[in-house]
């Protein structure tokens, strides 16, 4: 078949062209610097990432990581609160940051000759943070405002937030990311400074940077900027788990809505060994199977020809620190139930299980999969991300071309075993959203007059 | 990669840095249509969309949704393809379609890789999707009722309740202050559909943008043939005129959300408004900057009071909405829109200062590259450009424009557009007591 010689070509090219622009050296206080050369536009991305996210919280103190990420922007002795943002700006630098249950990022997007002055910046506020009281009451406050907009008023958010509360009961991915209400309410400044004096070092951070840069001139400054940081002394990792469920786990959440939602998510594997795994690479060409494209198996079943449901969606992610979870959604059509949604969506299951998938639908998966490979250069940014999550996450920016070509080798009989594996009752989770009418309809009051 | 090079020498106080634009082609084809194309070979990838003056800014009174469903149904279904075949066979080559929707414009777009089967078949299904789409009854239908169920599901939620209120409170009775309706969706028939096609895809006001690995014959080529079978279109019916005036208005909605969601605002500025750079660079200091506007000072980094609080322009054929909107805890709302109100008071009636303005002109000159640094944000500049008939050097005369830019020219812009004294302002999840009052 030719789209499939075309495809491998690519494939081979593709993985040569990976390793060959990356480039890694790690400092002698433990900073890791990893660089990609890409020299289409005369831009850079320059992304810290520390391997300290909202799963290395302790009970009381949730959203901690978050809440620190924002006070990273809030000064140090040399650069005072608001000069960060100001001087990126003026630097025409677009910046800002993001926590996720693994790790906590910082990336500035500049033109290639700001350089040192993004390392400069963000070199120091790895170690010369200052935690000011005045400074943390007014941020923990903006925090809180995000987690109300977020999750409280978000029915599906906050259906999530339970739903991970529930599939999670012994590994840390139980609390939200965000941190609950009550600890952001007794959360102090000191907190804080501890979570950043214990996880905020050279020794626990990547550095990436990509864009139109040369890997020698990145390496000599970060050995200027970052390269007289000290160390610390991390503490013991201990690392979390999550014993076998005992059988299935349902909640509902009421919020108000007008549409149900159901989501069932399943306990699932997540890539530990990049080479000798193979499940996570079958979970995700099973993702691929059900709700890669909009005639996949799930759209075309449950939207189109039953048309039990409005839409359908599958997750899974394959690159974590902690065990992971393989989600499918679903909200019904007028008329239709949650129930039925859960129903259609077993007998897709069922069918899946018992007649595994095609050739055509495993090679129409695959070659989405390396089509987005190129579609991925067009973004430097996202290839940043790329490595940085695998850096951050226990596993190589090495694994990127080993992963592709695993994902490429994923057997028919794979993809079914694993779903036979996965898809049962004693590892589901089962979250569904009941919709509750507004407790007061709109009124509407046009016209009112305001005058100060 | 063909590119210009410009000299900016713009950057205050700083050396200057040559900026690389892309070098656009442009051209009519034999079809009629408009034709933008930048020709780049570093990836073996290709970029399309086609884009027509089809967008919800077109529906008639009491068929508003007629222009969203046609443009919905482009690719569930085509001669010889059921909706089916069109997601496979698309999938099949690693591609991906998707489209642009919004008051002035609709379109089909569509990424691919360059191999000359791969890109064959991609094009093959996007030039059926917008050449011979049928419409077909049974998925109107299902689409309708999925429509309709997320109207329902928008009706409950604070920030499309904001949005609705806010339209109509800016734009009245003028199209771009329509919302779809219920029970205009449930009157929309086939018919409607294929007429609305008939008269606002043709080829004569179609635009077609190309970015990437082609060469200009094969470009020429291509969008000759993705518009070669449209219908002849209509007259261009055009935007009626937006009254820019409105009345002051205060609306407050109830809501159990624990945020009061907060939109002000009123008819802003067209795209081809001269004053159009004076209000960009005058709103990046506003609202428009990120952590560094005088909204996210003094709403957030002062007070603590909201997450996010921003201001924009939103050019369109007419002018379109200039909004401010935050969200912040019921208790606090009416204290933060006395802030909000009194910002906005101050930056019109006194202006900005020379280093605000220096500083904003530093970021949008100094960031221009990060604007046209990929493949995917170039072809959106040449959507624009084209569809607004923007000149071909707009994105060479861009920094220019900006460093023109002075204190006065924003003074001036924002006086004669913003009146703070005749906004719209609208309040989802307003506080309990206050409800229903005007204030």
């Amino acid at each position: 078949m030719r789209i499939h010689l075309v495809v491998i070509a690519l494939l081979l090219q593709i993985s040569f062209v990976a390793q060959a622009e990356v480039y890694e050296k790690t400092l002698g206080n433990g900073l890791k610097v990893i660089v990609k050369e890409d020299h289409r536009a005369p831009v850079l991305v320059q992304q810290i990432w520390y391997r300290a996210g909202s799963m290395d919280e302790r009970t009381g103190t949730t959203g901690v990581a978050h809440v620190l990420e924002h006070m990273m922007f809030k000064g140090t002795k040399d650069v005072p609160v608001g000069e960060f943002s100001r001087i990126i700006a003026a630097a025409g630098g677009r910046e800002n940051a993001f926590t996720s249950y693994d790790y906590t990022a910082y990336f500035q997007q500049l033109h290639k000759s700001k350089l040192p002055l993004a390392m400069k910046l963000e070199s120091d506020r790895m170690h010369n943070l200052l935690m000011s009281e005045k400074e943390f009451g007014k941020e923990v406050r903006v925090v809180m405002e995000e987690r109300r907009w977020r999750t409280e008023d978000d029915p599906r958010s906050l259906m999530f937030e339970k739903l991970m509360a529930t599939a999670y009961q012994e590994h840390p991915y139980h609390n939200p990311i965000i941190g609950w209400m009550a600890d952001l309410e007794n959360m102090t400044a000191s907190d804080a400074l501890d979570w950043y004096k214990t996880w905020y070092a050279p020794n626990n951070a990547t550095l990436v940077i990509a864009g139109d840069v040369k890997a020698k001139e990145v390496f000599a400054l970060a050995q200027k900027y970052y390269g007289g940081i000290p160390r610390v002394k991390l503490p013991q990792r201990k690392a979390a788990g999550e014993s076998a469920q005992l059988g299935i786990k349902r909640i509902t959440v009421k919020a108000p809505a007008e549409l149900p939602y159901l989501v069932m998510a399943w306990q699932a594997p997540t890539l530990r060994d990049a080479e000798k795994d193979w499940k996570p690479y079958a979970l995700e060409v099973l993702a691929g199977v059900l709700d890669g494209n909009s005639s996949a198996r799930l759209n075309k079943a449950l939207v189109r020809e039953q048309q039990v449901a409005m839409d359908v969606g599958t997750g899974y992610d394959s690159v974590a620190r902690g065990p992971g979870l393989f989600l499918l959604e679903g909200t019904p059509r007028e008329g239709k139930t949650v129930g039925d949604v859960e129903q259609a969506l077993r007998e897709q299951l069922a069918l899946l299980v018992r007649d595994g998938v095609s050739a055509e639908e495993l090679q129409r998966v695959k070659s989405q999969v390396l089509a987005g490979e190129v579609y991925k250069r067009d973004s430097v940014f996202y290839q940043a991300m790329q490595i940085g999550q695998l850096e951050s996450t226990g596993l190589s920016h090495k694994a990127e071309p080993v992963m592709l070509q695993k994902l490429q080798a994923v057997t028919a009989q794979q993809v079914q075993d694993v779903a036979r594996e996965i898809f049962n009752d004693d590892r589901l989770t089962v979250a569904t959203l009941d919709p509750q009418p507004l407790s007061d309809k709109p009124k509407h009051n046009p016209g009112a007059a305001h005058a100060h | 990669m063909l590119t210009r090079i410009i000299s900016t020498a713009v950057l205050l106080g700083a050396a200057s840095i040559a900026f690389a634009t892309p070098q656009i082609q442009h051209w009519q084809a034999p079809s009629g249509a408009r034709v933008y194309f930048v020709e780049n070979h570093d990836l073996p990838m290709l970029d399309v969309a086609v884009n027509f003056p089809a967008g919800s800014g077109f529906d008639v009174a009491g068929k508003v949704g007629v222009s969203h469903l046609t443009f919905g149904m482009l690719d569930l279904g085509s001669q010889d393809l059921s909706e089916d075949d069109i997601a496979r066979k698309l999938a099949d080559v690693g591609a991906q379609m998707g489209g642009q929707f919004d008051a002035d414009r609709a379109g089909l777009s569509l990424r691919t890789l360059s191999s000359a089967a791969e890109r064959e078949a991609a094009l093959d299904i996007l030039a059926r999707c917008l050449q011979q789409p049928l419409f077909p009854e049974p998925v109107l239908a299902r689409e309708k009722a999925r429509l309709i169920a997320s109207l329902k599901e928008a009706e409950t939620q604070p920030e499309s309740i904001s949005d609705k209120a806010f339209a109509k409170a800016v734009f009245g009775v003028h199209p771009y202050g329509w919302r779809t309706e219920v029970a205009d969706v449930e009157k929309i028939q086939r018919a409607e559909l294929e007429s609305f096609y008939r008269a606002h895809y043709g080829a004569k006001h179609a635009v077609v943008a190309l970015m990437g690995d082609v060469t200009r014959a094969e470009a020429e080529a291509i969008a000759q043939r993705l518009t070669a079978g449209l219908p002849e279109g209509g007259a261009d019916a055009g935007i009626p005129a937006v009254l820019i005036r409105i009345s002051p208005s205060e609306e407050r909605i109830a809501h159990p959300a624990s945020q009061s969601h907060i939109l002000i605002g009123t008819p802003g500025v067209a795209r081809n408004d001269e004053d159009y750079f004076p209000l960009y660079v005058g709103n990046y200091i506003l609202g428009g900057g990120g952590f560094v506007s005088r909204l996210m000072n003094e709403v957030r980094e002062k007070r603590g009071m909201a997450y996010s609080v921003y201001s924009y322009f939103m050019p369109m054929q007419q002018p379109g909405a200039f909004q401010i909107g935050l969200q912040t805890k019921k208790e606090q709302a009416d204290e933060s829109l006395k802030v909000v109100r009194q910002t906005l008071r101050t930056f019109v009636d006194k202006g900005v200062t020379e280093k605000e303005l220096r500083a904003a002109k530093q970021n949008i000159i100094g960031g221009f590259p990060l604007r046209i640094d990929s493949n995917r944000k170039i072809i959106e500049y040449l959507g624009v450009i084209g569809f607004y008939k923007l000149p071909l050097t707009y994105l060479d005369d861009f920094t220019a424009k900006v460093d023109k830019v002075t204190s006065k020219q924003i003074k001036d812009a924002f006086k004669r557009r913003i009146d703070p004294d005749a906004l719209a302002t609208v309040i989802v999840g307003a506080p309990e007591e206050k409800t229903g009052a005007s204030k």
